[in-house]
C-alpha cells in the first residue's frame, strides 16, 4: 500500500473522518455532556434563587463552569477506546507524525462536544437572562475557548489513559489549567454587558488558542507514548 | 567538560554522595534556621503599624518563595529527565513534589493566619492568594498522578510531562489572577538595593529564609536517598547495604 506516501493533509481527514463516524454511530457521546450541560445551567438557578439580576449577574460564569464540567466528562472517549482496542498502538507505530495524528483526533473531538455547545449556549443564556449586549461575546469566546479546553484536556487525557481509575485524577490534573480561559472569557462577557469593548480578552484567548494548538499536541505525543508504553 | 557529572548518573554513587554532604548540610540548616527564628520572633523590632503579628511574615515569606522555587527545580529536573533521559532526575522530582506541596500549604495557613488581624478575614479572593492555591492544586495533580502509575519510571516520565505542562502555565495562571483581582500588599523584599523594611528587620528575615532554604535541602536530600532506594530495591548494593544494616543493629541489640 502506499498509507507511508500519504500527505500529512491526507492523514488528518482520515482519522477525523474515521472519530466522526465512530462518533455517530454512538450518538450518546454527543449527547449525554450536552445534557449534562443543560442539566447543570438549570440546577443553578434552582439552587440561588429565579431573581433575574442575580441570573443575569452569574450567568457568564455559570455558562463556562457548565462547559469547562462537560468538556471534561467528555475528554474520557478521546483516547480511552482507541487504547482499549489497540488502535491507538496502531497509530503511534505508523510512520505518519502524531503531532497530525492527535490533532485530527483533538479537532474530532472539539466538533463533537465543543460546536454543539456553542450552538446550545445561546438558548441557556436566555433562561439565566443573559445581558443582550453579552450575546456576541459569550458566542465569540466558546468558539476561542472550547478549542483551548480540548487541546489542554488531551494532555490530561493522554497521561492517564493507561490507568484504570483515571476519571477523577483527569479532573485534578486538567481543572487547573483551565483557569485563566474562565477567567478571561467571563471577563469578556462581563465586559460587554457594560457596553465596553472587549476585544483584548478576546485577543488573549486566542493567543490561548493558538498556543496550545501549536504546543499541546507535541505534550499529547508524548504523554501517549507514556501511557502506551 | 561535564565528565565530572557522569559518575553521578549511578544511583549507587549518588546516594554516598548525598549521604556524606546531609550531616554538614543539616548542621548549617540547624544553624541558619535557630538564629533566624529566636532573632526574628524574640529580638528583631515590631512593625510600627502591624505590632507583633508582622512577625508571621518571617516564616510566610521563605514559604511562599520555596514553594515556588520547588516547582521551578522540578520543571528543571523533569526537563533533564526528559531530555537526557536521566532517570535520577525522576527521583529527585518525586523526591521534591510533596515538599513543595507542604510549603505551599504552610504559606498558604500562615497567610491566613496573618490575614485574619490585618485584613479582618481569613481568606480573601486576591491575586496572590488564588495563585498559591493554584500552585497546591498543581503540586498535588503531580503527586496523584505520581502514585497513580505501578511503574515508577514511566510515573516519574508522566509526572515530568504535567510538571512542565505546568510551569508554562504557572505564568499565565499568575498573569490573568493578577488581572482579575488584586489586593495584596506589593513586594517588599526583592527590590534590589532599596528595600522597603529596615535593616534590623531584614538580617533575621536572610537568616530565616536561608534556613528554611536549607531544610529544603535537607528533607529533600533524605527522600532523594529513599527513592533511590526504592527503585533501585532489587539491585545488589542495596541488598548489601540493607543487610549490613541490620547485622549491624542485631550486634548493638547483641551488647
Amino acid at each position: 500500500m502506499s498509507l507511508i506516501n500519504l500527505s500529512y493533509s491526507a492523514v488528518f481527514s482520515l482519522v477525523l473522518k474515521r472519530d466522526l463516524t465512530i462518533a455517530m454511530r454512538h450518538k450518546d457521546d454527543i449527547i449525554n455532556p450536552l445534557l449534562f450541560f443543560v442539566i447543570v445551567i438549570t440546577l443553578f438557578p434552582l439552587g440561588i434563587g429565579p431573581e433575574a439580576q442575580t441570573l443575569s449577574r452569574i450567568a457568564p460564569g455559570i455558562i463556562w463552569v457548565a462547559a469547562l464540567l462537560s468538556t471534561l466528562l467528555s475528554l474520557d472517549r478521546l483516547f480511552k477506546s482507541d487504547h482499549n482496542d489497540g488502535s491507538l498502538e496502531q497509530m503511534l507505530l505508523s510512520p505518519q507524525p502524531v503531532f497530525i495524528l492527535v490533532l485530527a483526533k483533538i479537532f474530532a473531538h472539539w466538533l463533537i462536544t465543543g460546536l454543539p455547545l456553542i450552538l446550545i449556549a445561546p438558548l441557556l443564556a436566555v433562561l439565566l437572562h443573559l445581558n443582550e449586549q453579552s450575546y456576541g461575546a459569550l458566542f465569540l469566546t466558546l468558539l476561542l475557548g472550547t478549542p483551548v479546553l480540548s487541546l489542554l484536556g488531551a494532555i490530561g487525557v493522554g497521561l492517564t489513559v493507561g490507568i484504570k481509575k483515571g476519571g477523577v485524577l483527569l479532573s485534578l490534573l486538567v481543572l487547573p489549567l483551565y483557569i485563566p480561559v474562565l477567567i478571561f472569557a467571563t471577563s469578556a462577557i462581563d465586559t460587554a454587558a457594560l457596553g465596553l469593548p472587549y476585544s483584548g480578552q478576546l485577543a488573549i484567548i486566542a493567543a490561548l488558542f493558538f498556543g496550545s494548538l501549536t504546543l499541546a499536541p507535541f505534550a499529547v505525543g508524548a504523554a501517549l507514548k507514556i501511557s502506551t508504553n | 567538560m561535564w565528565k565530572w557529572l557522569h559518575p553521578y548518573a549511578n544511583p549507587e554513587v549518588s546516594y554516598h554522595f548525598v549521604g556524606k554532604i546531609l550531616p554538614w548540610l543539616s548542621a548549617l540548616t540547624a544553624i541558619f534556621l535557630s538564629i533566624g527564628i529566636v532573632w526574628a520572633l524574640a529580638f528583631a523590632p515590631a512593625d510600627y503599624q502591624q505590632g507583633d503579628s508582622f512577625r508571621i511574615f518571617y516564616i510566610h515569606v521563605p514559604a511562599a518563595s520555596l514553594s515556588m522555587g520547588i516547582y521551578f527545580g522540578m520543571a528543571i529536573a523533569a526537563f533533564t529527565s526528559m531530555v537526557w533521559q536521566f532517570k535520577l532526575a525522576d527521583a529527585s522530582a518525586a523526591a521534591m513534589a510533596p515538599v513543595g506541596a507542604t510549603f505551599t500549604a504552610i504559606a498558604l495557613i500562615t497567610g491566613a493566619a496573618w490575614g485574619k488581624p490585618m485584613w479582618g478575614t481569613w481568606w480573601i479572593w486576591d491575586a496572590r492568594l488564588t495563585s498559591e492555591l493554584i500552585l497546591l492544586f498543581l503540586y498535588l495533580g503531580v503527586i496523584a498522578l505520581h502514585n497513580a502509575f505501578e511503574d515508577k519510571n514511566l510515573a516519574g516520565k508522566a509526572a515530568g510531562i504535567l510538571t512542565l505542562v505546568g510551569v508554562i502555565n504557572l505564568p499565565i495562571i499568575k498573569y490573568s489572577v493578577e488581572w482579575w483581582n488584586t489586593l495584596h500588599q506589593g513586594s517588599t523584599v526583592s527590590k534590589l538595593g532599596k528595600p522597603s523594611m529596615s535593616i534590623d528587620m531584614l538580617w533575621p528575615f536572610l537568616f530565616c529564609f536561608i534556613g528554611f532554604a536549607l531544610l529544603v535541602g535537607v528533607i529533600i536530600c533524605i527522600r532523594f536517598r529513599n527513592e533511590i532506594l526504592t527503585r533501585n530495591s532489587i539491585r545488589p548494593w542495596v541488598r548489601t547495604l540493607v543487610s549490613e544494616q541490620t547485622s549491624s543493629s542485631k550486634l548493638v541489640e547483641n551488647k
